[in-house]
């Protein structure tokens, strides 16, 4: 428990911790029960804790166990590999993205001085036009659904005449979400950061692309990096949506699996853990990013930004979206 | 563009059916949500085990994950997931009472799933509260319960509100996944049935799909901002 939390009350005393562990007895006993009638008895009647339909799953000497967990591996193989793509494929889009935005909202403010006035007021409004796209975009791709996202490229490419394999739709349509997610959370390190980075920057003469490339973004990525951990869970989870257009990953292969041993309960349970390790340990690897970086904030006496609330929002997705 | 007028009212039909999703699952989210962190922030050990386990379990599997398990878990279970049929809401909500069960079962995962999320975006708003409040309180006498009452859960409600928020956001966009799931008629489901069996042009169907989404989740993220920044003002 955190620190936080027990601050709500006070230490026990001993008629106290008496009472705590009574009722934490009583709750454990209470909660036993209850696993056992709503979940042991339901399982046992419906013979769902035979080994036979457990047993491909976790027995080594049934006949289809190899051949079953080969077929998980590829699948599982098959999702980190979507993964991994998009990911990268959505921070690089992404950062640009982020780039993007940051250098039309400089421009809008910029007054074209120099040049004859006519041409000025085209570039102003040309930016204005510009910046007022990106954001339309922005906003578009981040109210839409995932799966929706990734049904309308796989649905919509071909009508333009682009065929490609079902792993391709799936990137592209995980890489066209995250990496507007990504290009806002980078964005808002970039806004984020003391006014004075910029100002410094430009005072010793970089051009703002410079300003950009060695001082914004660098410090964005490394105040933001606990949401892009975040958001490498939110990604991994919604490969798992690729089961819509029939690309091979590890639910699909699971409904493959289910075709033939008819064991729903205890496939679903197999990847349902396999998941919850992967997320778990990455969710684990950003709160102790996000420690050491605090940590890091402190000693060098900057003033402490608040990156929490970006990544608890970007958690929520997963599945089908996040904000 | 033809497709948009012709079928007006299956479009409206489809937003009207994932706007009942999203209401129903909103509330049972917020309640189990809400439960979970209470169980959280419990001071009896066994409880919170429960409520950080539960978070870890749900927050950590895919949405799909959860929806398969309701959708082929509870019927080798034998269910119907019939204590969904409450007698009064089932008049308002049509598709709670059918026969069909897959409105029931992805309003059962997409509840389970959003609530941790729920819990978690509690919990920040708690944990946000200064230290000082809930000593202070302490100071003064006052119990776990009162603590809770009358210091620590009205100052946590403001801090958990825009958190809440994106939370109810990503929900919506989530029961998108509900019409891959048998939900016959939602906005997602009603997408497949136009561009696949009955052939309209993709284009017009996908940006009218995409409006029905878009009306319940822009206009939402655009309050919060807005009640982020006046927070941020406030402070």
């Amino acid at each position: 428990m955190s620190q936080q939390t027990s601050v709500l009350y006070d230490v026990p005393g001993p008629r106290q911790r008496r009472i705590t562990l009574i009722s934490s007895i009583v709750a454990g006993v209470v909660l036993l029960v209850g696993a056992y009638f709503l979940i042991y008895r339901p399982l046992d009647e419906n013979g769902q804790l035979s080994m036979e339909l457990w047993g491909p799953l976790i027995d080594p000497s049934n006949e289809n166990f190899s051949q079953v967990w080969e077929r998980i591996g590829l699948g599982f193989k098959n999702t980190l590999l979507a993964a991994a793509l998009a990911i990268v494929a959505s921070l690089a889009v992404g950062t640009l993205l982020a780039v993007l935005r940051i250098q039309l909202k400089s421009l809008i403010r910029r007054r074209f001085t120099g040049v004859a006035t006519p041409v000025a007021y085209l570039l102003r409004g040309l930016s204005r036009v510009l910046s007022a796209v990106t954001r339309v975009c922005v906003e578009v791709f981040r109210g839409l659904p995932v799966v929706l996202t990734i049904f309308f490229v796989a649905r919509g490419f071909p009508e333009f005449g682009l065929y490609f394999d079902n792993f391709w739709y799936l990137v592209i349509g995980l890489t066209i979400y995250n990496s507007v997610v990504i290009g806002e959370i980078l964005r808002s390190g970039m806004e984020g950061l003391p006014g004075g980075q910029a100002e410094a920057a430009a005072a010793i003469g970089l051009s703002p692309a410079q300003t950009t490339r060695m001082i914004l973004l660098p410090q964005a990525f490394r105040v933001m990096l606990p949401a892009l951990i975040s958001q490498l869970v939110v990604v991994l989870k919604d490969t798992s949506l690729g089961f819509i257009i029939s690309y091979e990953e590890t639910l699909n292969i699971g409904k493959q699996l289910i075709g033939v041993l008819s064991n729903p309960i205890q496939v679903y349970v197999v990847i349902a853990v396999l998941f919850i390790v992967v997320n778990y340990s990455l969710s684990k690897l950003a709160q102790y990013v996000q420690r050491r970086l605090a940590r890091g904030r402190k000693t060098a006496g900057t003033p402490a930004q608040n990156p929490p609330a970006a990544a608890l929002i970007s958690q929520a997705g997963g599945g089908g979206g996040g904000n | 563009m033809n497709v948009l007028i012709d079928k007006f009212d299956v479009f409206a039909g489809g937003f009207w059916l994932t706007l009942q999703i999203c209401i129903l699952a909103a509330i049972g989210a917020l309640v189990l949500g809400a439960i979970v962190a209470v169980l959280r922030i419990s001071p009896v050990p066994p409880l919170r085990a429960l409520g950080t386990g539960y978070v870890n379990v749900f927050r950590n599997m895919p949405l799909t994950v959860v929806m398969f398990f309701a959708a082929f878990g509870l019927p080798a279970l034998g269910s119907n997931a019939d204590f969904l049929r409450i007698p009064v809401l089932d008049s308002l909500f049509t598709r709670l009472g059918t026969d069909l069960p897959y409105f029931r079962f992805a309003l059962i995962a997409l509840v389970l799933y959003t609530a941790a999320f729920v819990c978690e975006a509690l919990r920040s708003g708690v944990n946000a509260v200064p230290a000082g409040q809930a000593e202070a309180a302490r100071s003064l006498g006052l119990t776990f319960g009162q603590n809770l009452r009358y210091v620590v859960l009205p100052q946590s409600w403001k801090a958990s509100i825009v958190p809440l928020g994106s939370v109810i956001i990503a929900m919506i966009k989530n029961s998108a996944l509900a019409g891959f799931f048998g939900v016959a008629g939602d906005l997602s489901a009603t997408a497949d049935q136009l561009t696949g069996a009955e052939g309209y042009a993709f284009v017009p169907v996908a940006i009218g799909i995409s409006i029905g989404y878009l009306i319940m989740t822009v206009p939402l993220g655009a309050l919060l901002d807005r009640i982020e920044k006046r927070q941020a003002v406030a402070r």
